[in-house]
């Protein structure tokens, strides 16, 4: 178990394992994508509140899921570079952090478009949403220390650090949003929270969860790639692939 | 737990002598709540409203300016280098540099309260509010800011940094404070707030001081 | 760091110590061994890793490959390019509390001597704010005759001290090492020491 753990932590094996399996998993997430806007833009009934208003959820709600999930996903490899002084497990948090901003950045987006038809703002003060503004603000914190300490040995330990500060405070954050919210304007209806969805609605909806995630993955890899064969440059093993 | 005492003393005793690091942020403190009646006009019916929002954001940025040069000096000067390679624990120290911040700065504008609170004239239950909450709530604001100071240390922009990495920390006591005073003034009962800035606090006390010191040794590792 | 529980005569071992800094070497593969009463010389030019090496060995610096094991459990006695005294307070409540970070407890009788045999005899009372950068480096150096760590790690001791310093330094460490003490130090001066162990970055 050990030795597979850091075999496959070591950049070299990484490289060559993902190199093999990207193709497959770009695939996977192309279709799972298409078949997810195909079906939640063609051939979902109009919801009948909000019409066809409705179908931005199929974007809103995935990646407003993936930007907790790419948090949490960051905050692990910051546990294992910390514990296990992995390298590969900076370059993924590394990685992960600009695609969870720009996630986090397309569900305020999207939550803002819905809100308009359906609030008739903008923005709405909803707990949600506010929550998703905070967790913007912990990814571009996140970012800033990184850039600020480029070149510097201890960057990806001080990365680390403060995502698991952020993680932390992420449930305490979310928790007092909520109250906050309950507390200033109570009885307002939530858009995603409805008591039961029907299958035809929820059922493209996980399809563009599951792509989201995929693409996710995909994106993330990319990168990762690309920051090894960075970080490496002067190793054999990338000196012979790139010849 | 000598070498706490020790911390305090010490710290206490350069904040007498170089008196500048602790009252600038409190003169700034001062300005900014000043400028929110300028800003909003001398009619009095709304500043008992938003009094609890101004000075509690008012601390908040005055705690993150005096927070920002807490351990700059000993970092700068290499006492830093000592505290880390030292028999003591190192969470000792840093306790004990986190309370002698608090006293200069958050206990400071604890006590400067009810006079502001007096300016926006919030009845006396707000202003005994205010005070609870901000006592309980600065040392949270102290402990959460120190885990910012210690990561940026040594780096260009580090005030500007740590404000974006420590402000998003500090909503659920900015909440939890202004509700309750909201609370105090509205006439209703504020235990249950204090019960949970107070809860804040504790989880605070237990995890920042370690977050804080493993921050230090990752900053001084350059 | 790992503690070394063996009891024998080496003090410090290092194992295939690697240290790179913006995708450059400082060190590759270091292996130092060394015993109590031995002084281990650091040279290279600037920007070798000298301080650096010091600073892996003292324990400030953790981002490096390779092992280091101390033979003692103590940090050691570490004196680095910044000079550690605070402007704010004076020579001797400075003293105090390094005293007190590293758990000795001394005399303010203690305090006074080791400040006269730096020199600095007479300014117990001020501030090191008013010193010159000498007379502060001078502040941290009378640890040397205060505490009682068993290893000194010592980065450039000599810069900004004058002739007379410089000799008294080296007695002081020659009876550190007669004392079964060990010392890593680098310098730009050559000073004489017996047991002397010379290591060159490049």
């Amino acid at each position: 178990m050990w030795n597979w753990f850091h075999k496959l932590g070591s950049p070299k094996t990484f490289y060559a394992i993902s190199g093999s399996l990207l193709p497959y998993f770009c695939v996977l997430a192309g279709i799972m994508l298409v078949a997810g806007v195909v079906w939640a833009l063609g051939f979902v009934p109009p919801d009948y509140q909000q019409g066809h208003t409705v179908r931005i959820m199929y974007v809103h709600v995935p990646s407003a899921i993936l930007a907790q999930s790419s948090y949490m996903m960051m905050a692990a490899a910051g546990v294992v570079y910390l514990v296990w002084r992995i390298k590969l497990a900076d370059i993924a948090l590394q990685c992960a952090a600009p695609i969870g901003t720009g996630l986090t950045f397309l569900a305020l987006i999207t939550g803002a478009i819905w809100g308009k038809p359906t609030w008739g703002t903008w923005w709405v003060w909803d707990a949600r949403l506010t929550s998703t503004l905070v967790l913007l603000f912990l990814f571009v914190g996140v970012m800033a220390l990184r850039s600020a300490m480029s070149g510097k040995a201890s960057a990806g330990r001080a990365t680390a650090m403060l995502v698991l500060v952020g993680v932390m405070n992420l449930p305490i954050i979310k928790y007092s949003v909520d109250w906050w919210f309950t507390l200033h304007q109570p009885s307002s209806f939530s858009l995603t929270e409805k008591p039961s969805m029907p299958p035809e609605m929820w059922m493209p909806l996980l399809v563009m969860v599951l792509g989201f995630y995929l693409f996710f993955f995909c994106v993330w890899m990319l990168r990762i790639r690309t920051e090894i064969l960075n970080r490496e440059y002067r190793s054999r093993w990338v000196r012979e692939l790139v010849q | 737990m000598n070498i706490l005492l020790a911390t305090i003393r010490r710290d206490l005793l350069q904040h007498v002598r170089r008196p500048a690091d602790i009252v600038n942020p409190l003169v700034f403190f001062l300005i900014v709540i000043s400028l929110f009646p300028l800003g909003i006009g001398p009619s009095a019916g709304t500043f008992n409203e938003i009094a609890a929002g101004v000075i509690w954001v008012a601390v908040l940025l005055a705690t993150l300016l005096s927070i920002d040069v807490m351990f700059k000096s000993d970092y700068e000067d290499g006492a830093l280098e000592q505290m880390v390679l030292s028999k003591q624990p190192l969470i000792l120290v840093v306790l004990g540099k986190l309370i002698a911040q608090w006293l200069v700065s958050g206990l400071l504008m604890t006590l400067m309260s009810p006079l502001f609170a007096l300016m926006f004239f919030v009845s006396s239950d707000g202003i005994l509010a205010i005070a609870m909450a901000l006592l309980l709530g600065t040392p949270t604001m102290v402990l959460l800011g120190s885990i910012g100071a210690a990561l940026t240390l040594g780096l260009k922009n580090g005030g500007v940094l740590i404000a974006i990495l420590v402000l998003p920390l500090y909503i659920p006591v900015l909440i939890l404070g202004t509700a309750m005073v909201d609370a105090a003034v509205g006439g209703s009962s504020y235990t249950g707030h204090m019960l949970w800035l107070g809860a804040l606090l504790l989880v605070t006390i237990g995890l920042a001081p370690i977050a804080t010191q493993a921050s230090i040794r990752i900053s001084l590792s350059q | 760091m790992v503690l070394n529980t063996q009891m024998n005569k080496t003090m410090l071992e290092t194992q295939q110590l690697t240290c790179e800094r913006n995708h450059r070497f400082l060190f590759q593969d270091l292996s130092i061994s060394l015993n109590k009463g031995e002084v281990l010389q650091v040279d290279g030019a600037n920007g070798a890793g000298k301080s650096t090496l010091l600073k892996i060995l003292a324990g400030l610096y953790e981002d490096f490959e390779g092992e280091v094991m101390w033979q003692v459990e103590d940090y050691p006695l570490y004196i680095g390019h910044k000079v550690g005294v605070k402007d704010a307070m004076s020579a001797r409540e400075n003293l105090m509390w390094l005293a007190d970070l590293q758990a000795t407890e001394v005399s303010q009788g203690d305090i006074d001597s080791a400040l006269a045999k730096v020199s600095l005899a007479g300014y117990e009372d001020v501030l090191c704010g008013e010193m010159s950068e000498g007379q502060r480096k001078r502040v941290n150096l009378a640890r040397l005759f205060l505490l009682h760590n068993p290893v000194w790690i010592l980065d450039e001791p000599f810069s900004a001290i004058d002739k007379e310093g410089v000799a008294c330094i080296t007695d002081r460490i020659k009876e550190h090492l007669s004392d079964a003490g060990t010392v890593i130090l680098t310098s730009h001066q050559t000073v004489e020491f017996p047991n002397i162990q010379s290591l060159t970055l490049s």
